[in-house]
């Protein structure tokens, strides 16, 4: 199953071509650009691993390219995204974020139903690659 | 900020860009009609005395190769020893990459690049920190232009010692000391932006402190003559503040000879100290 998660995740996979015109239109915004990783994909797992430090002062998508291709090499089979921080005042938030290297196989996720009192169901996701030990989820 | 060509004094130098310009130019129309060959090699060495315009020219030179397509930004980053080399082992590498990330789609000016090598202590970082330069002066060209900037005979002995980096530099460009009458003409353009003028007397001062200032040590170029003319203003000001109130137009943006004169400069017996 195909993870979804940030922008254009339901479009096929961007190329590194595209990514840089992405990285190119975020720098031009003056948006800082970082990168990071993870292989729990839960959709609350808000927080993933970063992967350097975010690159202010960053003018070209170069440097930034640079860095996802270090980034792949390290972590070839996790979810790799991109983000775009706004520092402006008012925003100071992630502008945009999306993901640029997913494993091949995407076991997706699993949909528990639990029977709680008086027949009422509760149901909960888990990716289905988070009962392997944390570095072993995806080969 | 000025065209290379309002530039004074330099010559060689703006030959020199001129060729390399026309030689980009070419190229890039040859590339238009998809006539095949490699691209030029952009990165530079910069070496002359300090003060002779090199981080100028070197600021005119990203505009260029911005405008004619070799670089995607025409930003300079302008770095030093100290922004490239860690203080212990592993710091370095990453250091280095940092700036280079900063750099890319631009040109990084190193300033005082023979600081990077010391060959008295082979431990020093700064090896790591020339290694990294060159493997991305190699393999990013289209990325990335190089300009090493520093005093001439000590730059030749950094390039022999790294003969590595000195082969992939395909203009060495030297920049000359300035004339007095140049100094001159730089220091009018000086006064020009700051607002002031000379009255005659001081033009005459100004130009025999610049003889007696480029026989001292430590004189550097244009850089001299803008901390002169930051002397005098400082002078003027002085001189012009006890009769502030009612003060005419004229008062405030002539020097005179005497805010020229008290320079240590014609002090005799004075040992000649830095930028007196």
């Amino acid at each position: 199953m195909r993870i979804t998660q940030g922008a254009f995740s339901f479009l096929p996979d961007l190329t590194d071509e595209q990514i840089r015109a992405q990285v190119d239109y975020c720098l031009d915004k003056g948006w800082a650009v970082s990168l990071e990783h993870t292989d729990d994909i839960h959709p609350r797992n808000t927080y993933w691993e970063m992967f350097g430090q975010p690159m202010f002062d960053l003018k070209d998508a170069a440097g930034a390219m640079a860095e996802l291709a270090a980034c792949r090499a390290t972590f070839p089979a996790r979810y790799i995204r991109v983000n775009a921080f706004d520092a402006s005042r008012g925003w100071e938030a992630v502008r945009l974020s999306f993901i640029v290297n997913r494993p091949k196989d995407e076991p997706g996720l699993r949909l528990r139903r639990t029977e709680a009192e008086g027949r009422v169901q509760r149901y909960s996701i888990e990716p289905y690659a988070t009962t392997m030990p944390e570095g072993r989820r995806y080969q | 900020m000025n065209d290379l060509t309002q530039l004074i004094g330099l010559a060689p130098v703006k030959a020199r860009i001129a060729q390399v310009t026309a030689l980009l130019a070419v190229d890039s129309a040859r590339r238009d009609l998809g006539l095949a060959g490699t691209p030029p090699g952009l990165h530079m060495s910069f070496t002359g005395n300090p003060g002779t315009g090199k981080t100028t020219v070197a600021l005119e030179m990203a505009g260029i190769l911005h405008r004619l397509g070799y670089s995607r930004k025409g930003h300079l980053v302008s770095v030093t020893r100290d922004d490239l080399v860690g203080q212990y082992i592993g710091h370095t590498a990453p250091k280095t990459r940092e700036v280079l990330k900063r750099a890319m789609g631009g040109v990084l000016f190193i300033d005082e690049a023979y600081y990077l090598y010391r060959p008295e202590n082979e431990r020093d970082y700064g090896q790591e920190a020339i290694e990294i330069l060159l493997q991305v002066m190699e393999n990013q060209r289209e990325d990335l232009v190089v300009i090493l900037a520093g005093y001439k005979d000590r730059m030749d002995r950094f390039f022999e010692s790294n003969p590595g980096l000195s082969s992939r530099i395909a203009h060495h460009i030297d920049f000359p000391d300035y004339s007095g009458e140049e100094l001159s003409r730089i220091a009018d353009l000086m006064l020009d932006r700051m607002g002031y003028t000379f009255d005659e007397g001081a033009r005459v001062a100004f130009g025999r402190y610049i003889e007696r200032r480029a026989t001292q040590p430590h004189f550097a170029n244009a850089r001299s003559v803008r901390n002169a003319l930051d002397r005098a203003r400082l002078r003027h000001a002085s001189r012009v503040f006890p009769k502030l109130a009612g003060a005419d137009r004229d008062l405030l943006v002539t020097l005179r000879a005497e805010d020229i004169l008290a320079s240590r400069v014609f002090d005799d017996d004075s040992a000649g100290g830095p930028d007196a």
